[in-house]
């Protein structure tokens, strides 16, 4: 009796073995700030990517493959998401990265994800993420170089000639910064004074008072993705302070328009087309996608989608596309993503190249604007 | 620099250092009673106006308020209560750790139940875009329940610890412990009346400032950091010279985005904090004698 159970207890063990560590899973990483200042991002982010590897392995994963998600809180600290690669890449020996939500992070662990030759599919805006460019490394936010370029537009359809420039001391803002400096004159726009503040910020309204002393000043840019865009905002309009107010795509959530209340009115930024999803044209290449996403989040988590999480649906999705091509087989995955073409994802028509990691030109982005509490498109 | 300017920087400054204040007064108010400095009086703060955010779904602004800093000095008690009261003659360093473990248990607590989302309560007059103009600078209405506020906690303060007798016990317990204890008050109890009372002034201060700062669970910390600044900066134990310390700092700090980066106004508090610590420790308005006397 003793020797069959013993017997039995291989056999199980040998029938499981191969269930558990099996050649079937796929294990996919992702570094979010879940949790910090940059919640805003990662909230969504981690919630959206829950959602679709829950949908994606009840369909029977990927050609047979389950996927595993591993997702790991940053909190925005660059620090821990250089930790958290690390352990990713040597220890989980993950198939691939998806995030960081933050700039900052992301370009903190360039090198680490190129030299661990593991695929890493960022979920943050700035350039200097994908140029110069590693073999490895892609993002799916737009790029803010056509962020500002759409923002200084608008501004000359406006006939607006000279600006102050504020931005958080975040990787964003820093890189967004240096763009909107860089392009400016390109468009015949003088930047009059700039303002760099904490991430962490709770007021504003020194800063205010001292921009408004310029009286030459015709419109504000503001680049961040911490609270601070509701609090500059309010701070301005209590401040007595009518010039518009531009801000990056860092805006595209709706909890900032809430914070900032009757401030967030007449806000214009350029965004993805997620956030006005149900007001485009029927026969938009984009709107099947962004629509089944925002039903299937908003059903799902009764709060709603923002921009942020919609990279990490387009880095999870392209993904997934890439491996279903040329099955789990990481070089292959990677060759497969620098050439995948017309991928219609939530941040726009993704036509990726070996030179171009990001995919998305400048009409992957909409001006938008706030109007009764709600992201309108803007219309000059 | 025009003058509209500098009122303008003057009346941000004042409505940062009210806020500085009244933490400080929190820290001094449990200092007084205990010897202790207690790291969690941010976290009281953050845990006022977090809950008056959650009761104001319920409740009208003004019992949204209040219920909250009951609840807060519920909290502050039962800090007390179940951290304080039953240690044995505990060293100051020891009480001083476990006032910061309190603070990253309320904090996380607080994560819990909010979770990670940036709220604000409503303005209690007029709304986001409303303002006044004060000498030809403009500002938020708010801006004067922050001021009003903290002037009358101050007042109220010094009125009981003077007149009530369970201020004047208070005053004994923070005077001379053995000798109050001798004279008949129960000084336990006395701690953990400190503990309400820097409680719920915290949480009226989380409130008044909630419209304006808006509030997050971590939003505690850096208060502390700045409230523990105004307190040295004052002399610990120090009212009075609690509120003059946390104008100054308020409006240095406002007048210091005219001639440096915004990104360091920060530094300017924990420049000014390790000064004091090194040149003044026992504060500006502290006697050096008492300082010695002190347990550290």
């Amino acid at each position: 009796m003793k020797r069959l159970t013993s017997l039995l207890a291989a056999l199980c063990a040998a029938l499981l073995l191969p269930l558990t560590a099996g050649a079937g899973t796929i294990k996919i990483g992702a570094i979010l700030a879940v949790t910090g200042p940059a919640s805003f991002l990662g909230g969504p982010e981690s919630r959206t990517l829950v959602m679709l590897a829950e949908e994606l392995n009840a369909k029977g994963g990927i050609n047979g493959n389950k996927v595993e998600l591993i997702i790991k809180d940053s909190g925005a600290n660059p620090e821990k998401a250089i930790s958290f690669a690390k352990q990713l890449i040597e220890e989980e020996k993950v198939f691939a990265i998806l995030g960081p939500s933050t700039s900052g992070e992301t370009l903190k662990i360039k090198k680490i994800c190129t030299q661990g030759k593991t695929i890493l599919i960022s979920c943050a805006a700035a350039e200097l993420i994908v140029n110069p460019v590693s073999p490895y490394v892609f993002k799916t936010p737009q790029k803010d170089s056509h962020a500002a370029a759409k923002i200084f537009l608008t501004m000359r359809k406006q006939g607006i000639k000279k600006i102050a420039v504020l931005a958080g001391n975040t990787g964003f803002g820093k890189a967004g910064k240096a763009q909107l400096l860089k392009l400016a004159p390109q468009y015949g726009i003088e930047v009059v004074a700039t303002e760099v503040y904490d991430k962490r910020a709770t007021d504003l309204s020194a800063v205010v008072a001292k921009l408004m002393a310029h009286k030459e000043i015709q419109a504000v840019v503001n680049w961040s993705i911490v609270p601070a865009q509701a609090i500059l905002a309010k701070n301005m309009r209590q401040a007595g302070w009518r010039v518009p107010l531009f801000q990056s795509h860092g805006f595209g959530n709706i909890k900032y328009v809430e914070a900032a209340g009757k401030a967030a009115e007449g806000i214009i930024f350029p965004a993805g087309r997620l956030l006005i999803a149900d007001l485009l044209p029927d026969d938009h290449p984009q709107k099947p996608v962004l629509l089944g996403y925002k039903k299937a989040y908003e059903a799902r988590y009764h709060e709603p989608v923002s921009t942020f999480g919609g990279h990490a649906y387009d880095a999870f999705k392209i993904l997934c596309r890439a491996i279903g091509e040329v099955g789990p087989d990481r070089e292959k995955v990677r060759a497969a993503i620098e050439n995948m073409k017309g991928f219609v994802g939530t941040g726009g028509v993704f036509n990726f190249t070996p030179q171009d990691h990001n995919g998305l030109d400048i009409d992957s982005f909409a001006m938008l604007t706030v109007k009764d509490g709600k992201f309108v498109p803007y219309e000059q | 620099m025009t003058l509209e300017l500098c009122i303008q920087y003057l009346l941000a400054g004042i409505t940062y250092g009210s806020i500085y204040a009244i933490v400080a007064i929190g820290f001094n108010i449990i200092y007084n009673t205990t010897g202790i400095i207690n790291f969690a009086q941010g976290e009281f703060v953050m845990l006022g106006a977090m809950t008056a955010i959650s009761l104001q779904n319920w409740l009208p602004l003004p019992l949204a308020v209040a219920g909250a800093v009951a609840v807060t000095m519920l909290v502050g008690a039962l800090v007390e209560i179940c951290f304080i009261r039953w240690l044995d003659r505990p060293s100051v360093l020891r009480m001083i750790i476990i006032t910061i473990g309190v603070s990253i248990l309320l904090r996380e607590a607080a994560l819990h139940i909010w979770g990670d989302g940036v709220y604000a309560l409503p303005y209690f007059t007029g709304n986001e875009v409303s303002s006044i103009s004060v000498l030809g600078a403009t500002i938020s209405p708010q801006i004067l329940w922050v001021i009003g506020t903290c002037a009358v906690i101050v007042i109220t303060l010094n009125l009981f610890f003077k007149l009530t007798p369970v201020g004047q016990e208070m005053r004994a317990c923070a005077a001379n412990r053995t000798a109050a204890i001798l004279c008949g008050i129960d000084t336990r109890n006395m701690v953990t009346l400190s503990f309400m009372l820097a409680a719920g002034i915290g949480a009226l201060a989380g409130c008044v400032v909630s419209p304006i700062t808006s509030s997050q669970y971590d939003g505690g910390t850096g208060l502390a950091i700045k409230g523990f600044t105004v307190a040295v900066l004052g002399g610990l134990g120090n009212s009075a010279a609690a509120v003059f310390a946390g104008l100054l700092l308020g409006i240095i700090e406002a007048f210091s985005v005219s001639v440096m980066p915004l990104a360091f106004q920060d530094a300017i508090a924990i420049a000014i904090l390790l000064v004091i610590l090194f040149v003044r420790p026992y504060g500006l308005f502290g006697d050096r004698e008492a300082a010695r006397l002190q347990e550290f």
